[in-house]
């Protein structure tokens, strides 16, 4: 089965893991800009930052055969040093139009303050102007209130609930979200936010319609097989494939396609320039040359000697 | 009045987009060249690919002429579309005010995603020639990421006449380095040079070293420099199993006036002959 990872903070990551990724079936993934886990303080590291993960980030996971997408956007956590902010802003738009960028996102509250509310609105309407979705992300605190709020204004900023995704749902928030008409996203990380045990079960009562799940992987504990590993337990526990398949594939490619910068033909019939420079000419998806992955419990054992 | 390579770029996309779009890359061009700010220039190259696709140019052999002629050398062979309406925009741009120009060349490779860093660099020797924009190619050889290197070292007019011997030895050291390839680069025979032969010995003994394959490739820059110890490295290789490295290191002895390496050579006469007749060249190594 084929998956897509709609948040995964690649640029965080090791290479093992684009390995494992590829290996469990991952054949893209999103890299929504977010909080690095140390306060950026110049708009110059920010400029660096997007153009890494529009560019190189976007070339390293061509070499593992994985489609690589991004959101653009100014954090909420980030979004209090209002000097930053302002410039932040400033740059935005350059970035917004780049090459496989599929929203604007990750945006939305934290402490939910009033510098966070104005940049929240500030990015909807950038997101409005550029016809472009939005990831919203719901704050880890104060969340269900919080995420009531997202969207009322989303909906005060007149925009279309077909294409938000609020991100972070647990089994609080979940059934607003849904019924307000938003894709409801589930971020499999252990510890703080979803278990995979806990996501079956969500799929059980609620189906698969406007539902994803991605493993929101980083800096911290966290798993970048959450997408496949969930989807390998929803079926064992008697959830249909093709609710599964829904969920942990087509329901991201629908709700981020939306851009026009995310088609299927990207990883199953590669136009004939992204053969040349995505994936260097390396035909990893169609049988061409041995992908480069290879069991990470193999290669990270201390008894596996030879290094070529 | 119109350079002739804006009238290439302006004749190529006409016959490939619709006049909707034909239409809108005009009126975007007009807003950038009115604008105060590069906020219109960086939506319109960003909405470019949106637009129009990132189809090949697939450009014909009339095309082909035609570039050349435009410009000496200038070999668009590898471009695409919306790399061509990038060109033409960023044309205007640089006949409109050459000094400034540099800094906008500069600003949009900082920011540039992998797509847009190809054309940027694909379209150097369209560009008029200042320090800025030399800068920013010593980033722009800097990457990793082998495409936005191969804009800059293959079908590319700027770095033969451009770069100066340090720059050159190390782009072609780098491609060989990245698993790219020479064939592409323009004037690869013309700027071989003895320090570049020493170099590129000396690479192939590491990755000997390492038991690591030599590019047959790399024999055609030593060449016409070899003397010494590197006869002894092309006599090595010149007994290789595998031909085409045996054909690259006869291919490379031919060009060397060293009366060894005629010596050398003579103990091959049926691949001699094929070298001499033109049935075994770099572009056709097998």
């Amino acid at each position: 089965m084929m998956f897509i990872d709609p948040h995964a903070h690649m640029i965080s990551r090791t290479t093992d893991d684009y390995e494992a990724m590829a290996a469990s079936g991952v054949v893209a993934v999103i890299e929504p800009a977010f909080w690095v886990g140390q306060p950026r303080t110049h708009v110059g590291t920010y400029i660096d930052y997007l153009s890494a993960i529009i560019g190189f980030e976007r070339f390293r996971a061509g070499q593992f055969g994985i489609r690589h997408y991004c959101t653009v956007g100014l954090n909420s956590k980030e979004a209090n040093n209002e000097d930053l902010a302002e410039a932040v802003m400033e740059i935005l738009p350059r970035f917004a139009l780049k090459e496989g960028v599929v929203a604007i996102g990750e945006i939305g509250y934290d402490e939910q303050t009033e510098l966070e509310d104005r940049y929240f609105r500030l990015q909807l309407d950038l997101a409005k102007e550029l016809d472009l979705p939005v990831m919203i992300h719901t704050p880890h605190r104060d969340k269900k209130r919080g995420t009531s709020r997202s969207m009322d204004v989303c909906e005060e900023h007149g925009m279309d609930p077909a294409k938000i995704i609020v991100d972070h749902n647990n089994e609080e928030t979940v059934r607003e979200v849904l019924d307000r008409g938003y894709w409801a996203a589930f971020s499999i990380y252990p510890s703080t936010k979803m278990g995979n045990a806990r996501m079956v079960d969500i799929l059980a009562e609620y189906g698969a319609e406007r539902i994803m799940v991605d493993s929101a992987c980083d800096w911290g504990i966290s798993e970048p097989l959450g997408v496949a590993k969930t989807a390998k337990l929803a079926l064992e526990r008697g959830i249909p494939e093709e609710h599964v398949k829904l969920v942990c594939y087509q329901n991201a490619l629908s709700a981020y396609g939306q851009s026009g910068q995310m088609h299927e033909d990207d990883w199953l019939n590669p136009a004939a320039i992204d053969q040349r420079t995505v994936f260097e000419g390396n035909s990893i998806l169609r049988g061409g040359r041995e992908p480069l992955v290879q069991d990470a419990a193999v290669k990270r054992n201390a008894n596996n000697l030879i290094i070529e | 009045m119109t350079s002739p390579v804006i009238t290439c770029l302006n004749d190529w996309l006409q016959t490939r987009l619709s006049d909707e779009h034909r239409q809108w890359l005009d009126d975007q061009l007009n807003k950038i060249l009115a604008a105060n700010s590069d906020r219109a220039l960086h939506i319109t190259l960003g909405l470019i690919p949106r637009k129009f696709g990132r189809a090949d140019l697939n450009l014909t052999t009339a095309e082909l002429n035609q570039a050349a002629s435009a410009r000496a050398n200038w070999a668009p062979t590898h471009w695409t579309v919306d790399t061509a309406a990038r060109i033409y925009i960023l044309s205007h741009l640089a006949a409109r005010d050459s000094a400034k120009f540099g800094d906008t060349i500069t600003d949009l490779c900082r920011n540039a995603d992998l797509a847009e860093a190809i054309a940027l660099y694909s379209g150097l020797a369209l560009y008029p020639q200042t320090d800025t924009i030399d800068k920013q190619i010593g980033e722009g050889l800097r990457t990793n990421m082998r495409a936005v290197f191969e804009a800059i070292a293959h079908h590319n007019p700027y770095p033969a006449e451009h770069f100066d011997e340090n720059r050159w030895n190390h782009m072609v050291l780098k491609a060989l380095f990245i698993d790219s390839t020479l064939a592409p680069i323009q004037g690869l025979d013309d700027r071989a040079n003895a320090e570049l032969a020493t170099i590129l010995c000396d690479y192939a003994h590491e990755r000997w070293a390492a038991g690591r394959v030599v590019t047959p490739e790399l024999w055609r820059c030593v060449g016409p420099f070899a003397t010494g110890a590197m006869l002894d490295d092309l006599q090595r290789v010149s007994e290789s199993e595998v031909p085409q490295e045996k054909h690259a290191a006869l291919l490379a002895l031919s060009t060397c006036p060293e009366p060894r390496a005629a010596d050398i050579l003579n103990k091959h006469p049926e691949i001699k002959s094929a070298i001499a007749d033109g049935r075994i060249t770099w572009n056709a190594l097998d």
